[in-house]
């Protein structure tokens, strides 16, 4: 394992350190805590706040999305492990407003289970608390660390649907309906080239020999559903978008917005001839994309690979809430 | 069978007692089917219960809070959200009622309700939902307890980390079930109270 780190232990609070000192503007740490907050306290008043989080290791999720128009705050777990209820909790407490907390999952066991009982610790000090829980990558039902579909790249437009509402001023009630209606137009799939290399465990999730790449694996390492030899993009495209049409249905009639997100260690070169072939293989449905992003955006340390994101938009305001602006590190 | 700040401390000190004497034995319990570090998380959480405790909380229901704050900040995994509910749906019934039996069965409640699990399912709430009447009904044993445990070994896991090893799961005993045992075995050991 080769890591520019000081001791594996400490990863997660240096880590957040770095992030709040190098971009001030943006963000400030709640104290005792690795949870992070606007820094810019005006932006949240009389609005709900949108707090997610989960482990570290995805960066620049869920910090980078901090700020104006996206999240009001956002919990470092320890590596690939979720943050406790305590940690959550006070990142509840820290940006509500009297108005409520909308909570952001990702469906994995431990995050289910700590963010639901931040969520009764605040309502039993009288805080009104709702959640969502993502459930986006359509790889496989079950995986190692979740029971049912596993929460990945997608979460981050829904992070921005529910941020720019909140923003707009849509109440507690609103934010949670609004979140009820995107979760089931968000899709996600991924083709992984190889494992992330856990900084205190030292070792890759799994090894893939050099010609090798596994389709549908999860943030985690976690395993996909096939293991094939290396194929140009043009294939790895028809590949996911293959797998996303029979659960989307792909159609002319319908507009989609697109998140191209590289893992970790996929160059942003690669991205981009990936998101060519994409664009052409959208063509033959007749699909032209009216919001697109390509980059890292919720990665998996150093694994490299790509996951595709469609999100279809049933309704013409969500698309202007993906445009909406933000003051955050990385949208 | 009145819950009492001082049979509550009691009966925590004796818990926190066999968590430490066993903390191998829980993780190597773990290790077939989990992460084995249930018992090192376990043992972390109680030494932080006791530490805390030393300073006598106001009432019984502070204290139950105070317990459940404690694990849920200190354990991690699931286990601490988990342990962390059944002492906070304790905490909210304290309010009203200071009876063991019924604080137990409200603590099981917000088990079933936190994890999602039934009886049979092979976790911890196994052994409660087979103990909290055996307490109820103020016949708690050592064998029954043993029972209960050891009940769980040929269960197939239908929740937690577990469960993604199906068949394979059997012939293990669960280690959030013993660890749950330890927790009645340390009520048994505490005067005065059963």
């Amino acid at each position: 394992m080769k890591k520019i780190i000081n001791d594996p232990v400490n990863v997660v609070r240096e880590m957040v350190a770095g992030m709040v000192r190098s971009y001030p503007q943006y963000l400030t740490k709640i104290p005792e805590t690795n949870a992070v907050m606007r820094a810019d306290r005006n932006s949240l008043a009389g609005k709900v706040g949108i707090v997610s989080g989960g482990g570290s290791g995805h960066e620049p999720t869920h910090a980078g999305f901090v700020g104006q128009g996206m999240l009001s705050a956002a919990v470092c777990g320890e590596v690939f492990t979720s943050p406790t209820p305590d940690q959550i909790y006070a990142a509840i407490k820290a940006v509500d407003q009297g108005q409520g907390v909308f909570l952001v999952v990702k469906n994995y066991s431990g995050d289910v289970m700590n963010f639901d009982m931040a969520k009764d610790l605040a309502q039993m000090d009288g805080i009104k608390v709702k959640s969502i829980v993502v459930d986006d990558d359509i790889a496989v039902e079950n995986s190692t660390f979740t029971q049912g579909r596993r929460g990945v790249a997608g979460t981050v437009f829904m992070h921005k649907v529910l941020g720019a509402a909140a923003q707009s001023g849509a109440s507690l009630d609103e934010v949670a309906t609004l979140a009820q209606k995107v979760l089931p137009c968000i899709k996600t799939i991924a083709v992984a080239l190889s494992a992330a290399t856990n900084p205190e465990t030292g070792k890759p999730g799994f090894v893939l020999s050099d010609d090798e790449i596994e389709f549908g694996v999860g943030i985690h390492s976690e395993p996909g559903y096939r293991r094939e030899t290396i194929k140009p993009a043009k294939e790895l495209v028809a590949e996911l978008v293959k797998q996303l049409d029979k659960q989307m249905q792909l159609s002319a009639q319908k507009k989609y917005a697109v998140l191209v997100n590289g893992m970790g260690a996929t160059p942003l070169m690669e991205q981009y001839i990936f998101s060519n072939d994409l664009l052409d293989k959208l063509q033959e449905y007749q699909i032209e994309p009216v919001f697109m992003k390509i980059g890292n955006y919720m990665t998996s340390l150093d694994m490299a690979g790509i996951s595709l994101t469609l999100f279809e938009l049933q309704d013409t305001q969500w698309l202007d809430y993906l445009q909406a602006p933000t003051k955050t590190i990385a949208w | 069978m009145t819950l009492t700040v001082d049979t509550l401390t009691e009966w925590m000190n004796n818990f926190t007692a066999k968590i430490e004497l066993n903390q191998q034995f829980l993780s190597d319990l773990d290790t077939p089917i989990g992460d084995g570090d249930h018992g090192f998380n376990m043992n972390r959480g109680m030494q932080a219960v006791t530490q805390k405790l030393t300073e006598k909380p106001a009432s019984l229901m502070a204290a139950l809070k105070q317990i459940a704050m404690t694990l849920i900040s200190t354990v991690g995994g699931a286990s601490g959200p988990l342990y962390g509910t059944a002492f906070l749906e304790m905490a909210k019934k304290s309010d009203t009622i200071d009876d063991l039996g019924e604080l137990l069965e409200a603590g099981l409640a917000g088990l079933e309700k936190r994890g999602g699990a039934k009886p049979g399912d092979k976790t911890m709430v196994d052994v409660w939902a087979a103990l909290v009447p055996a307490v109820k009904s103020h016949d708690l044993t050592e064998s029954k307890i043993t029972a209960a445990v050891e009940a769980t070994k040929d269960l197939v896991a239908k929740k937690g980390r577990a469960s993604y090893l199906g068949e394979r799961s059997k012939g293990h005993v669960d280690p959030g079930s013993q660890s749950s045992g330890y927790l009645f075995e340390a009520l048994l050991e505490t005067k005065g109270l059963l």
